[in-house]
């Protein structure tokens, strides 16, 4: 959450409110919504360490509000972030160490394992489904990250399926 | 709503073996099936599985070596080709991936075609016709030749053809095998769209996207069923699921 809170305080100033509300405006109802208060948390680790200060701003019949800008130094983090390139995402290890071990343990079946995870799968994808149904078409970057999701759910049933074929024939 | 029907679709013991060259392939390795009104039921496996044949058998495109099927608990047994192209015309509909539309009729004929030929009235095959054509988003492009038409476009001429005469149960086999995503999302999209109308379904497909539509996923791997698993956007609560997938991490 540090980053992405950075990267909209590189437009202007805002307020811990704000940036939520922007947030699940960008990121439409697909991306699992930050509570406030996690904002807030993560705001005061942000000015700790320097990367935005904060400026109480009075308001009539409220309390203060706080409202942060991007340092220099917060700045600087944020051409280095752009920078870097992410790690792959990883074969999902657990179920992995789960299917390499259980002929060994006389416990699981290969196969009862694969069906079974096969079938989470499935239903997730179902729900991801819905989820790009449900939001609107206009939110090109919510459509995406739960197509890219829905991609990566592919992947996965295709290396089930891998699986299957291979283990399948030792039968 | 399905209390008391039988099965739009049922199976039992279907077995076919190809002979080409080479050793004989089983493509479909004793199966029982069985689909109430109203489902939605998808296949999916690998390439080579047997799927597609098993579809084929399931629409009389191909016979069985063993094994029955019944339609509306009506044991095809005894029927001959003759017999199942009638069945096709009225209470079975198919869409193929590679749209299989009559290149040289247009998008008009193509879809009054199935229904004049089950001797529906012209002007009321014409309303079907148009109809569905409005409804699939075809308006405009009835005298448009299938050539002239996006995949995507002859995919929803070809559904407007499969299900003119309102059969019972439509068959698609890799509906969306040559369309892009987009293309993919507007199959899946109608298919959700008639079932949600009451229209059984068995899809053939490889895409778990198009696949996670269906009320119940069968996975098939060499021509046999090795899972049977009902679709209702349940995973274990423990965290996982829709947030797992999504959350973008610190």
């Amino acid at each position: 959450m540090r980053l992405p809170l950075l990267a909209l305080l590189a437009r202007g100033p805002a307020h811990g409110y704000e940036l939520k509300q922007d947030l699940e405006l960008l990121l439409g109802a697909a991306y699992p919504q930050p509570n406030v208060g996690q904002i807030y948390v993560t705001l005061g680790r942000l000015e700790k360490s320097g990367l935005i200060e904060g400026e109480d701003v009075e308001q009539s019949s409220r309390p203060n509000k706080k409202v942060y800008h991007l340092t220099e130094a917060g700045r600087e983090a944020l051409r280095v972030w752009f920078e870097e390139t992410e790690d792959e995402p990883r074969v999902r290890d657990d179920f992995f160490m789960k299917l390499a071990v259980a002929p060994q343990t006389g416990l699981a079946d290969q196969i009862a394992l694969i069906n079974r995870q096969r079938r989470q799968y499935l239903n997730t994808m179902r729900n991801l489904s819905k989820l790009a149904a449900a939001e609107s078409r206009d939110n090109r970057i919510a459509q995406l990250l739960i197509e890219g999701a829905m991609l990566h759910l592919q992947a996965d049933l295709d290396w089930l399926e891998r699986c299957q074929e291979e283990l399948e024939e030792l039968e | 709503m399905t209390e008391g029907r039988p099965p739009v679709l049922r199976a039992e013991g279907l077995v076919k073996t190809h002979h080409g060259e080479g050793a004989p392939a089983r493509a479909v390795r004793g199966v029982d099936l069985s689909v109430a009104p109203g489902e939605f039921v998808a296949i999916t496996g690998p390439s080579g599985a047997g799927k597609s044949t098993l579809l084929h058998l399931l629409g009389g495109l191909q016979r069985p070596d063993e094994g029955s099927i019944w339609l509306d608990g009506r044991c095809t047994d005894a029927f001959g080709e003759a017999r199942w192209a009638v069945e096709r015309r009225k209470s079975i509909g198919i869409v193929f991936q590679f749209f299989n539309l009559v290149s040289n009729l247009s998008v008009a004929d193509n879809v009054e075609l199935p229904a004049l030929l089950a001797g529906v009235p012209p002007k009321q095959a014409r309303a079907e016709r148009e109809a569905l054509l409005a409804e699939l988003g075809l308006e405009g492009k009835e005298r448009s030749m299938p050539g002239e038409l996006s995949g995507g476009e002859q995919q929803r001429v070809a559904l407007a053809r499969a299900l003119v005469n309102h059969p019972p149960l439509l068959l698609a086999d890799e509906p969306a095998g040559s369309l892009d995503s987009k293309g993919t999302r507007e199959v899946m999209r109608l298919l959700s769209r008639f079932h949600g109308r009451g229209q059984s379904i068995v899809l053939v497909t490889h895409d778990a996207r198009l696949a996670s539509a269906a009320d119940r996923v069968i996975s098939f791997f060499d021509g046999r069923i090795a899972d049977d698993a009902p679709l209702d956007g349940t995973v274990p609560s423990r965290r996982a699921g829709i947030s797992g997938v999504l959350e973008l991490r610190d």
